[in-house]
């Protein structure tokens, strides 16, 4: 119980040190496996653009997973804001009313995911596995599978603002990501909803006692993830200039990869949006390194699958090892 | 004397047991009370329903003079009333920060819901080291709730309730499960509950824990309350008599 200052500050950051520490190693590994790639900037200026595009949504599972819960559902809710958008778009061309459009619709999404699971009480990953399927369905009929072609959006003013690149180099989308994890790290870290979101996730019954609206918490949450899905179903469409019917599917992996790999714990009561970042770049850079170090693209979910239960093992063990 | 609680005709059951069964109940504002009763009497379903966390099926409740309105009643509306309670179990959040612990769904935050962090840590340390009595030296609010021990956890629980400067302070057997030494420390809190003229309701099943600090015992048996006596018309035997013969009559009944 009694612990000097720089271990005490050592021991609360350990998660952070530990992920800091896996991505340096990594990064030093893939350098010299492949050091023409990995030591051009431009390999960087692309994991700028396509990182952010799961690093956001996971930004924001972090703080459905810190409330206890799940949202399997997220890769359709990111492709039916994208759709409103794109639909909106091209039937208005008007910007704003597109983009508040996507954001009101990935945000109705996860609050009615949230409504099934806190109102009736449906465990949450059955109920969002359940949304998923019903709300990429829909967006089949909806779409007839067909594209939707938004060339000229790249000419737009939307361009420069969502996907646009900072002095030739650093893509937009990569400004909003980090902008979003440092309001969500203050949220979870320093505001009462974080905190509610902390002790919902850690103990239902201590939350309610205490007084925590926990229903409430849990709802919002929910609705937060689909707001985040939202912007990056928008981002994606606008650097892209289309929308397609399967967008977002390929993200379930990465997203739960990055939280887990991040040190939140799958038990819910805690997590780190910095880990979830780190956890992003680390997935992210992942596949270029497997590629470029020769082994064939079918590697990559392999070696997705081990870092997603090795991690998830270790930080169990380190969270039973620091309790007495 | 002002009463700070009165509980008239409260009745509440879960399904075919019928938990509690008309209680009417007045506590005065710096009275302690002990709460006495067999495993399932229906004293922890009292407490809920005071702190609320459930409301009963019938009856009104009076906190401070004001009338209870049941469906607007929760957990964080009876902390506003002064209500704080020290549950039976649940009481602190294992994984989440000392300080947190302590201000819980009570942050010191500013206008837009920023908590004051580093000033809540400070007070956390002051609360651990006044109140509950750990040495403050190198102790840090930052560690998990889940190395404290039994008894540091219900001083924590307890010291958090004196801390907010509430009007009653309830204690659902906060001493089970303690060693004799940690006992005399949580009895200790509840005699400074008093001389803080406060109000305090203690559950126990040892009589003589609750002898020691009450004003006031009530018995209950099956969900009624069986007998209400003030310290002066009572000793410790005559108590031992009263619960032991609700004992015997509930054993001839199931025979
Ligand atoms: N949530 C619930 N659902 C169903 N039955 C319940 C519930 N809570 C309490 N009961 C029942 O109500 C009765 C009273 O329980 P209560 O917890 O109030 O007893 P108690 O006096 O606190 O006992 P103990 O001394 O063991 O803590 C018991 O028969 C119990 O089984
Ligand atoms: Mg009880």
């Amino acid at each position: 119980m009694y612990k000097r200052p720089f271990i005490a500050l050592m021991y609360h950051y350990k998660m952070q040190l530990a992920i800091s520490m896996l991505l340096c190693i990594m990064l030093v590994v893939f350098i010299l496996a492949s050091p023409d790639t990995f030591l051009s900037w431009s390999i960087y200026e692309s994991f700028l653009s396509t990182i952010p595009f799961f690093a956001i949504p996971a930004i924001g599972m972090t703080l459905v997973v810190v409330c206890g819960e799940m949202d399997m559902c997220f890769p359709s809710t990111i492709a039916m804001s994208g759709f409103v958008f794109s639909w909106l778009w091209t039937a208005t061309g008007n910007s704003a009313l597109s983009i508040i459009g996507a954001l009101v619709a990935g945000t109705a999404i996860g609050w009615t995911n949230g409504l099934i699971v806190v109102k009736i009480g449906v465990p949450s990953i059955i109920a969002t596995i359940g949304t998923q399927f019903f709300w990429r369905g829909l967006i089949m009929i909806l779409c007839s599978g067909l594209a939707i072609d938004l060339s000229g959006i790249q000419d737009s003013p939307l361009h420069h603002v969502f996907a646009g690149r900072l002095a030739g180099h650093i893509s937009s989308q990569a400004l909003w990501a980090i902008g979003i994890a440092v309001m969500v790290g203050f949220l979870l870290n320093r505001h009462v909803y974080g905190d509610a979101l902390r002790f919902t996730g850690d103990n239902t019954e201590t939350a309610l006692k205490m007084g925590v609206p926990v229903g409430l918490v849990r709802i919002s949450a929910f609705s937060l993830m689909g707001f985040f899905c939202a912007i990056s179903g928008i981002i994606a469409c606008i650097e892209m200039g289309s929308w397609w019917p399967t967008q977002g599917e390929g993200y379930l992996l990465l997203v739960f990869a990055s939280v887990f790999i991040g040190g939140t714990s799958v038990f819910g009561g805690e997590g780190s949006v910095y880990g979830t970042c780190v956890g992003a770049i680390i997935i992210g850079i992942v596949e270029a390194g497997i590629i470029s170090a020769g082994l064939s693209g079918f590697w990559t979910r392999t070696v997705y699958g081990i870092i997603i239960v090795v991690s998830a093992s270790l930080y169990v063990v380190m969270a039973k090892s620091g309790r007495r | 004397m002002s009463f700070i609680l009165r509980l008239n005709h409260i009745s509440k059951s879960f399904g075919a047991v019928l938990a509690l069964k008309d209680v009417s109940l007045d506590l005065g504002d710096n009275e302690i009370l002990g709460l006495l009763g067999d495993n399932g009497a229906g004293k922890s379903t009292l407490v809920k329903i005071i702190s609320g966390i459930f409301p009963p099926d019938s009856g009104s409740m009076c906190v401070n003079g004001e009338t209870i309105d049941f469906r607007r009643y929760s957990g964080a509306r009876s902390r506003r009333f002064g209500i704080e309670t020290v549950h039976q179990d649940h009481a602190l959040a294992e994984k989440q920060p000392l300080w947190r612990n302590v201000f819980v769904g009570r942050h010191l935050k500013n206008g837009l819901g920023f908590i004051h962090a580093a000033e809540e840590k400070r007070e956390t340390l002051k609360l651990l080291h006044n109140v509950i009595g750990l040495p403050a030296e190198g102790l840090d609010p930052d560690l998990p709730a889940s190395v404290l021990s039994g008894g540091e956890r219900q001083g924590l629980a307890i010291g958090r309730a004196m801390y907010f400067q509430s009007h009653l302070i309830i204690l659902d057997e906060p001493t089970t499960a303690l060693s004799l030494h940690e006992t005399e420390k949580v009895l200790g809190f509840i005699k400074k509950i008093k001389e803080a003229g406060k109000a305090c309701i203690f559950i126990s099943h040892n009589i003589a824990q609750v002898f020691a600090v009450a004003d006031r015992c009530v018995v209950m048996d099956r969900g009624e309350i069986v007998a209400d006596e003030s310290k002066n018309e009572m000793t410790l035997e005559s108590l031992t008599k009263l619960l032991i013969s609700f004992n015997r009559r509930q054993e001839i009944l199931h025979v």
